[in-house]
């Protein structure tokens, strides 16, 4: 008897009883089901990241300065000019001045409202878009002009609309609107994307009497050789302080790095939980297979008075279990992809901010086959070989 | 090339509990090819013993037991399932049909474990199921059956593989006279055209219908001769008392 025969009598047997064949399989199913469904969550998780995170620029780095003592410390034509010695490797670059203050328009107060210091090449640097006037000009910088860029939020909840030429105060000093930026997001809201005032970085250092500038962004020429732009630059400053804890580089792809393996690790727990259900469910099928062996006692007599070996019966209960372990996988998988569909759904509907995509990924799904056809294999060795092992005379007596 | 089946000697103790039980006690006898033999015995007389070492299902404490001069005392497991697919076609008081398999692919079942490929299998099977007058319930179960027709199906399957011996243990026990007649026929046709059978029963009335009896009592042979002599029926209690003393 060949292999194939094996099979076919295998799944003939499996399918003679289809409940209880159904219900032996419902723990390979669940744990199959459960690691697909998890593992596709954790996918779907991580590609929002990284798609919140490419709009937040992936091309950029962040540079911190917190000096050494105040003996030594960077200047901005000093990062200019970093930038420009590099410009194969690096191509813009903007001071970050982060403003602690209350937005006043007329007489309503805004805490919530963000305020930055930037260079007039900020815009173009993160992709923003100015929909109304102009943005923050060279100009502006080196007259520190008191002027500002708005929001699409502030624009639209206190001006109406029509924001530019219109006035704000920032800690008391008052700022002609010069430009509206695009909505970023679809809904604007308080403290949200959108929620922000935009002024010349020399304006805001002036202002926060922060004597030299501490915060840059820079982007890249190129988004797949970040680490080496990141490299270079801790090397320049290195250079300057001989301190690597004067400053900090950090990039947009290194957080989302980081992030990512840290849902990996979480999701890999979770999907290690599930698997325990893949064992319960093995258990269960050697539990079945050994009823099966018992019930079958005169079957497996009769065989052997025929001629079969105890290989062929081993092989012939070994095979069953896997296949019945093995099609549950299969169910398992099956449903593991119906849920993952219904999951999406149903994410979208709760939260529509976070729209996450649970994806199973095929190397899941290969896996989990895999899986639960070994834990056949696993769990019918031991009723397989009781079968073998049955001495044929009492087999053929046994009613 | 000598007896198809010789026992020399053979010998069967069980242990049951501290009392060793001897179910065959030095039996010696031998089946030439072409016969039909009948062993007969009450339960108890060691006559399934017999069957069972015969059937290549159990191998003797001592002594020797030849299959078509081949030893089998020596043999492992698996070279005894080999010696039963190719040369024993087994038949069973209780058929032992496989009940989800259709009477063709029961028939098969010795020739599947042969390694007999598919086409032929299936061929050699629809044969061995006319012979038996089947050959029109080919897509049948076993329960769809009568128990005449289950056992012939069960003849059919020992006889498929073209074994050297056909042994036949109480295959009219289930059957009513009448049927039971039909399959005794069956077995003296198939003896007349040429196949060794052996009959394991404990009829008198049945054992007749062999050429020879070999009878057994205690785990020894009382009797082995023609089957239509005299002394070849004589009640059992009477032999043993004769031969006890």
């Amino acid at each position: 008897m060949n292999l194939a025969e094996t099979f076919q009598l295998a799944l003939k047997n499996i399918l003679a009883s289809k409940v209880r064949t159904l219900l032996t399989m419902l723990g390979i199913i669940i744990g199959v089901c459960a690691v697909i469904v998890i593992v596709g969550l954790g996918n779907g998780m991580q590609g929002y990241i990284e798609d919140s995170f490419a709009d937040m620029g992936t091309d950029s780095l962040t540079v911190m300065i917190m000096g050494r003592g105040s003996s030594r410390s960077v200047s901005e034509e000093e990062m200019y000019q970093m930038v420009e010695d590099n410009s194969d490797v690096l191509k813009q670059i903007s001071p970050l001045v982060n403003m602690m203050g209350v937005v006043k328009i007329g007489s309503d107060s805004h805490s919530s409202t963000s305020i930055t210091g930037v260079s007039e090449d900020y815009f173009s640097m993160k992709g923003y878009e100015v929909a109304q006037g102009r943005g923050i000009q060279y100009a502006d910088v080196a007259n520190r002009k008191k002027v500002c860029v708005v929001g699409q939020y502030l624009n639209m909840a206190y001006f109406g609309g029509s924001a530019v030429g219109q006035t704000l105060k920032v800690g008391g000093t008052t700022f002609t609107i010069v430009g509206v930026m695009a909505a970023e997001t679809d809904d604007l809201e308080e403290g949200g994307t959108d929620d922000c005032v935009f002024i010349p970085y020399s304006t805001a250092a002036r202002l926060s009497f922060t004597g030299t500038i501490s915060s840059y962004i820079m982007t890249v020429q190129d988004t797949d050789h970040i680490s080496e732009a990141k490299a270079l630059v801790e090397s320049k400053l290195y250079r300057i302080f001989s301190d690597d804890d004067a400053y900090t580089v950090s990039s947009m792809a290194e957080m989302v790095d980081q992030m990512n393996s840290m849902v990996n690790m979480i999701i890999y727990i979770l999907a290690g939980i599930a698997a325990i259900s893949l064992v319960v469910g093995g258990i269960g099928i050697m539990n079945i297979m050994l009823v099966s062996v018992t019930e079958r006692t005169r079957e497996i007599g009769v065989r052997k008075a025929l001629g079969a070996r105890e290989g062929a019966i081993m092989r012939q209960f070994v095979i069953e279990a896997a296949t019945t372990s093995a099609l549950g996988g299969v169910l398992g998988i099956l449903l593991g992809y119906g849920l993952s569909k219904a999951a999406t759904t149903v994410i979208a509907a709760l939260m529509p901010d976070t729209p996450i995509t649970v994806s199973p990924s095929v190397m899941a799904v290969v896996l989990a086959f895999g899986v639960s056809s070994a834990i056949g294999v696993v769990f019918g060795y031991l009723p397989a070989k009781k079968a073998a092992n049955l001495n044929p005379i009492d087999a053929l007596r046994y009613d | 090339m000598g007896a198809l089946i010789e026992f020399q000697d053979v010998c069967k103790t069980y242990h049951m509990g501290d009392t060793i039980v001897r179910a065959a006690d030095h039996i010696s006898m031998s089946v030439q090819q072409g016969e039909f033999v009948a062993i007969v015995g009450q339960s108890g007389s060691g006559k399934s013993t017999c069957m069972n070492i015969i059937g290549c299902l159990d191998v003797p404490t001592s002594g020797t037991y030849l299959l078509g001069g081949r030893d089998v005392g020596q043999m492992d497991k698996n070279e005894l399932a080999a010696i039963r697919n190719q040369m024993l076609g087994f038949i069973f008081q209780q058929y032992n049909l496989l009940p989800k398999l259709t009477l063709l692919e029961n028939v098969e079942v010795p020739l599947m474990y042969a390694g007999v490929p598919r086409a032929e299998r299936r061929e050699r099977a629809k044969i061995a199921l006319e012979l038996v007058g089947l050959g029109g319930k080919l897509k049948h179960k076993p329960q769809q059956l009568s128990g005449g027709q289950q056992q012939r199906v069960s003849i059919a399957r020992a006889l498929v593989g073209e074994p050297a011996v056909i042994l036949a243990d109480e295959p009219t026990g289930a059957l009513d006279s009448h049927t039971g007649r039909e399959v005794l026929t069956m077995l003296q046709k198939l003896h007349d055209t040429g196949n060794t059978v052996v009959l394991i029963t404990h009829d008198n009335s049945i054992a007749v219908q062999a050429q020879r009896i070999i009878r057994l009592e205690d785990g020894r042979v009382v009797y082995d001769g023609d089957a239509h002599a005299p002394e070849a029926v004589v009640t059992p209690g009477a032999a043993g008392k004769g031969a006890g003393q």
